[in-house]
C-alpha cells in the first residue's frame, strides 16, 4: 500500500468512526462531540501555521472571532440567512489574516508571538468597545429561526452533530491534500530550515503569508460554524484564553500531524469537562498540562505515533 | 496637576513591574508571560501577611513589604530552576511554559484565596493639600485650594519606587553582582567559561524580576484591592513599556513607564479607557513591527 | 559578455570592511576558485552575489541584468544555486525530499531528477534516510546534490570539501570536472590541491580586496599571494 493510500484510509477511517459514534454515543455526548469537532477544526487551522510552517501565533482567537462575528453580526443586524453569513465570516477571517500576516510577518520568533498577541488583544478590545452591537463579554444569542437554512435546523442535536462532522471532515481532507501538495511541502521546508528553503529559490514571505491566510480562514470557518451551531457569539471567544487553547490542543495532540488537533481538542475538552465538575479553577489543569508537555512530551501524542509506529504519518 | 500625581503613582508602580520584566528579558532573553501573576501574587501575599500580623497596620504593612517580594522571588527562582532551566531557555518553549505558569499561579490563588477582592489598609494616609500658584495683583501668589489634595501614602509610593529603582541601578552598575549579571547578558556561554555561576545568576535574576513586580503590587494594594485576576493589566502595560522603551534597556524602560503611566490619566480624558487600551496595544504591535529597537533605543534588539 | 559581474561591491559590518570595492567578472562555462585567508571576506562576497547579504555599496549583474535589488529567491530563480559553508540541509526530511524540494521549485521531473542528482554525488542508496542521520561528509554531498538538482547556470560552492574524506574529495573533483559542461562554477576552497586541479582561474581575496587574479600557475607564482596566503614565500 502506498503512503498516500495509507494516509487517506487513516483519515477517512477517523471520519467514519465519528459518523458511527453518532448512533452509539448517549445523547449527552452529541453536543460535546459537535463542539469538539468544531474546536478541532479551529485547532487544525492553527496547526497549519504552527505545526507545519513553524510559526507560533498567540493571537488566533482574533481569527476565530472574526468568523464568529462575521457570521453572527450579519445575521443579527442585517438579517442575513446563514449561507451568506457564513461566507461573510470566512471572508472576515481571510481579510483580517491577510492584514495581520502582512504586518506580523515582518517580525520573527518571539516578536512574532507578541505582535500576534497584541493584535488579537486589540481585536478583543474592539469587540468590547462596540458593545452596542456586540453585547461585549455577555454576548448575544442567535434565535433558532435565524439559524434555519434550506430546511436544515442546526439547533437540532443530530443535525448539529452531522453539520459539525461535515465541516470537520472537509477541513481534515483539505488539510491532508494541502500538506501533501507542493505548497504544503514548502511550508514544511520553511519550518525545518528557512534559510535553506530560501536559497532553493522559494519566496519565504509569500509562502508564510499564504499559510497565515489559510490558517486564519480555517480558524474563522470554525468560529462562524460555532456561531451557527451553538447560536451564540461572545467576546470571551476573542480573549487570550482562546488563543492559548489551540496551542495547547495542538501541542498535546502532536504539532504537525493532521489527527493531532482532534486528539488534543477531544482530550482537553473532556479533561476540562471533568475537572470543572470539581473546581471552578479548571484552568489550572490547562496550565499544568502545558508545563508538563513542554517539559516531557514535546512531540505530543501524534508525534509519539510518528516516532514509534509510522514515520509517514502526515 | 492632580491627574499627573495620580499618574505618577501609576507610573511608579509600573516602572517597578516593567523593570522586573525588562531585567529578565535583558539578561536571560526570557519573555516571562507569568510576570503579571507574580505581581498578583505579591498583592495577595501582602493581604495575607498584613492580616496575619496584629497590632498597628503599619507593622503588617512593613512586614508585607519585606516578606511578599521575598516569597514571590523565591517562588520565581524555584520555577526557574525546576522548569525554565530544564528547557534550556528556548525562547518559544519558554513562552509556552510561562503561559502554563500563569494559569497555575492564577488558579491556585483562586482556589486558596478565593474570587473576592480584598483591601489592605495603608500604614498612614494623611490628606495633604497641595499648593497652587497663580498670578494675582501682587505677582505670583501661593494658594492652598481645597480640592487639590493627595494622601501622604501616594507620595510615599512614588518615593519608595524611586529609591528601589535607584537601588536596582546601583546594583547593576556598581556591584560585583551587577557586573556578573551584565557579563552573563553579553554572552552566557562565555560567562560560564570564565567561571561565572550562570545558573545561579539566572535564578537570582528571575527571582529579582518577579520580586520587583511583587514589590510594586504591595505598594499598590492599599490603593487598589488584591484580586486573583489583577495580573492582566500590569502584564500588558509592562509589555508595552518594555517594548516601547527598547527591549532590555533599563533607562528606556523607566522613561517609557513614566511616559505611559503619566499619559494614562491624560489619554483617558480624551478617549474611553477601552479605546485608549486599543490604541496602546496597536502602538506596541506597530513599534515591534517597524521599530523593534523601541521608540527610544538605538541598538537593534 | 560575462555571466556574472560586480562593480565596486563593498560590505561594512559596523566599521569593519569585510569586502571593499570588488569588481569581478565570471565568464560563462568557467570554473573559478575564490581563495583567501580566514576572514578575507569570501563568504560575505558570495553572500552578496546571491542576495543573502545586502551590500553597503556596488552592483551585481547576472546574465546582463542588474540584480542588485532582487531578493535572494529571485536570484536563485534566475539561475544561481548556493551551498552553505556551514552545512545546511533539512535534517528531519529524507534525502529524497531534500533534493525533491530543489527539483520541484523549477518544476522539474521529481521521479527522474532526484535519483539522478543523488547518484551523481554517490548517495543513491540513501534516498530514504533522514538527512540528519547522514555523516557530516554525506550531508555536504547532499547539499551539493540539492545544488545540482536545481540545474543552475551558476553554482556557488562555499568550501564544499571541508570535512570530506580523501576518497570523497577525489570523487568531488571528478564531479566538478563533469559539471563544467553544464554550469559555471564559483568555488570557495581552502584545499589548494583541489583548486589547482579544477580551477580555470583563481581570484585571491585578502582583507576584503582582490589581491590577485589569474591562471592557477600565475597565482602560484605570485609573491604577494604567497606572502598573504600560502605562507611559503
Ligand atoms: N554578520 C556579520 N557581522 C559582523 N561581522 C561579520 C559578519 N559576517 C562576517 N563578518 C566579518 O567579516 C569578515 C569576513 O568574513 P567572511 O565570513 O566573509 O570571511 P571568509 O573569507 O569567508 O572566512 P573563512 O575562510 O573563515 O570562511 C570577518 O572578519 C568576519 O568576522
Ligand atoms: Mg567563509
Amino acid at each position: 500500500m502506498t503512503e498516500t493510500a495509507k494516509a487517506v484510509i487513516l483519515h477517512l477511517g477517523l471520519i467514519a468512526v465519528l459518523f458511527a459514534l453518532q448512533f452509539v454515543l448517549p445523547a449527552y455526548h452529541h453536543g460535546n462531540m459537535a463542539r469538539v469537532m468544531v474546536l478541532a477544526t479551529y485547532a487544525m487551522g492553527y496547526n497549519l501555521l504552527f505545526g507545519y510552517t513553524g510559526l507560533l501565533s498567540l493571537g488566533h482567537a482574533m481569527f476565530f472571532a472574526a468568523g464568529m462575528y462575521g457570521m453572527a453580526l450579519t445575521v443579527r443586524h442585517l438579517g442575513w440567512t446563514p449561507p451568506p453569513a457564513l461566507l461573510a465570516g470566512l471572508l472576515s477571517g481571510a481579510v483580517l489574516s491577510a492584514l495581520v500576516g502582512a504586518l506580523a510577518l515582518r517580525t520573527v520568533g518571539v516578536a512574532f508571538m507578541i505582535v500576534t498577541l497584541m493584535f488579537s488583544q486589540a481585536a478583543y478590545l474592539t469587540i468590547l468597545y462596540f458593545t452596542t452591537w456586540t453585547r461585549g463579554e455577555e454576548g448575544f444569542v442567535l434565535q433558532q429561526v435565524q439559524r434555519v437554512f434550506w430546511g436544515i435546523d442546526p439547533s437540532d442535536p443530530t443535525t448539529r452533530y452531522f453539520l459539525a462532522l461535515l465541516v470537520f471532515a472537509t477541513c481534515l481532507m483539505l488539510s491532508l491534500w494541502l500538506v501533501r501538495s507542493g505548497f504544503g511541502k514548502v511550508l514544511i521546508a520553511i519550518r525545518e530550515n528557512e534559510d535553506r528553503a530560501q536559497m532553493l529559490g522559494y519566496d519565504i514571505f509569500a509562502h508564510k503569508l499564504g499559510a497565515v491566510v489559510i490558517s486564519g480562514t480555517m480558524s474563522a470557518t470554525a468560529g462562524a460554524v460555532y456561531a451557527l451551531l451553538f447560536g451564540y457569539a461572545g467576546a470571551s471567544f476573542a480573549g487570550v484564553q482562546y488563543s492559548i487553547l489551540p496551542l495547547l490542543w495542538v501541542l498535546l495532540g502532536g504539532a504537525g500531524t493532521l489527527i493531532g488537533p482532534f486528539i488534543g481538542a477531544l482530550f482537553t475538552f473532556y479533561l476540562i469537562d471533568i475537572t470543572s465538575g470539581y473546581t471552578s479553577a479548571y484552568m489550572a489543569v490547562v496550565g499544568a498540562v502545558l508545563i508538563a508537555l513542554t517539559l516531557f512530551a514535546r512531540q505530543g501524542i501524534g508525534g509519539e505515533i510518528r516516532a514509534r509506529v509510522w514515520r509517514g504519518l502526515p | 496637576m492632580l491627574a499627573s500625581l495620580e499618574g505618577a503613582v501609576t507610573a511608579a508602580v509600573l516602572a517597578l513591574t516593567a523593570v522586573g520584566l525588562s531585567l529578565v528579558f535583558g539578561i536571560m532573553r526570557v519573555v516571562n508571560v507569568a510576570h503579571g501573576e507574580f505581581f498578583m501574587l505579591g498583592a495577595v501575599l501582602a493581604w495575607w501577611v498584613s492580616s496575619w500580623f496584629g497590632g498597628h497596620v503599619a507593622i503588617g504593612f512593613v512586614a508585607a513589604l519585606v516578606i511578599a517580594p521575598m516569597l514571590v522571588g523565591a517562588v520565581a527562582a524555584l520555577a526557574d530552576v525546576t522548569i525554565l532551566k530544564r528547557i534550556d531557555y528556548d525562547p518559544e518553549r519558554t513562552i509556552v511554559v510561562t503561559i502554563g505558569l500563569l494559569y497555575v499561579i492564577q488558579q491556585v490563588v483562586l482556589m486558596t484565596y478565593g474570587p473576592e477582592a480584598r483591601p489592605v489598609e495603608p500604614p498612614f494616609n494623611t490628606r495633604l493639600a497641595l499648593p497652587w500658584f497663580e498670578w494675582g495683583e501682587n505677582g505670583l501668589q501661593l494658594y492652598w485650594p481645597w480640592g487639590l489634595s493627595t494622601t501622604s501614602y501616594k507620595l510615599f509610593v512614588i518615593a519608595a519606587a524611586a529609591v528601589v529603582l535607584e537601588a536596582v541601578w546601583l546594583l547593576m552598575r556598581h556591584t560585583k553582582m551587577g557586573l556578573v549579571m551584565r557579563a552573563t547578558q553579553l554572552d552566557g556561554e562565555m560567562a560560564q567559561v570564565f567561571g561565572i555561576p550562570v545558573e545561579r545568576v539566572y535564578a537570582f535574576t528571575f527571582g529579582l524580576g518577579a520580586g520587583l513586580a511583587a514589590l510594586g503590587a504591595v505598594l499598590i494594594v492599599p490603593i487598589q484591592q488584591a484580586h486573583y485576576l489583577m495580573g492582566g493589566d500590569p502584564l500588558l502595560l509592562s509589555f508595552i513599556v518594555v517594548i516601547i522603551g527598547g527591549l532590555g534597556s533599563l533607562p528606556g524602560t523607566v522613561v517609557a513607564a513614566l511616559l505611559i503611566g503619566m499619559s494614562d490619566g491624560i489619554i483617558s480624558v480624551f478617549f474611553s479607557p477601552t479605546l485608549a487600551k486599543i490604541l496602546a496595544t496597536l502602538l506596541v504591535a506597530l513599534v515591534l513591527v517597524f521599530r523593534p529597537q523601541g521608540l527610544f533605543g538605538t541598538r537593534t534588539a | 559578455m560575462s555571466l556574472l559581474s560586480t562593480s565596486g561591491l563593498s560590505k561594512e559590518f559596523g566599521g569593519l570592511r569585510a569586502v571593499h570595492d570588488v569588481s569581478f567578472a565570471l565568464e560563462e562555462g568557467e570554473v573559478r576558485a575564490l581563495i583567501g585567508p580566514n576572514g578575507a571576506g569570501k563568504t560575505t562576497f558570495v553572500g552578496m552575489l546571491c542576495g543573502r547579504i545586502e551590500p553597503s555599496a556596488g552592483t551585481v549583474r547576472f546574465d546582463g541584468t542588474d540584480i542588485s535589488r532582487l531578493p535572494a529567491h529571485r536570484r536563485i530563480r534566475a539561475g544561481m544555486a548556493y551551498t552553505f559553508q556551514i552545512t545546511s540541509v533539512f535534517a528531519r526530511l529524507s534525502c529524497h525530499e531534500n533534493v525533491a524540494l530543489a527539483v520541484r521549485r523549477r518544476k522539474g521531473n521529481v521521479a527522474k531528477d532526484v535519483p539522478e542528482a543523488l547518484r551523481r554525488v554517490g548517495l543513491a542508496d540513501r534516498a530514504e534516510q533522514l538527512a540528519g542521520d547522514l555523516s557530516y561528509g554525506h550531508q555536504r554531498l547532499l547539499e551539493i546534490a540539492m545544488g545540482l538538482a536545481q540545474k543552475p547556470r551558476l553554482l556557488i560552492l562555499d568550501e564544499p570539501t571541508q570535512g570530506l574524506a580523501d576518497s570523497e574529495i577525489e570523487d568531488f573533483v571528478a564531479l566538478i570536472r563533469e559539471l563544467k559542461a553544464e554550469a559555471t562554477i564559483l568555488l570557495i576552497e581552502h584545499n589548494m590541491a583541489v583548486v589547482m586541479e579544477v580551477a580555470d582561474a583563481i581570484t585571491v581575496l585578502n582583507f576584503g580586496e582582490v589581491l590577485a587574479e589569474g591562471a592557477p600557475a600565475e597565482i602560484r607564482a605570485n609573491r604577494e599571494v604567497q606572502a598573504a596566503y600560502l605562507g611559503t614565500g
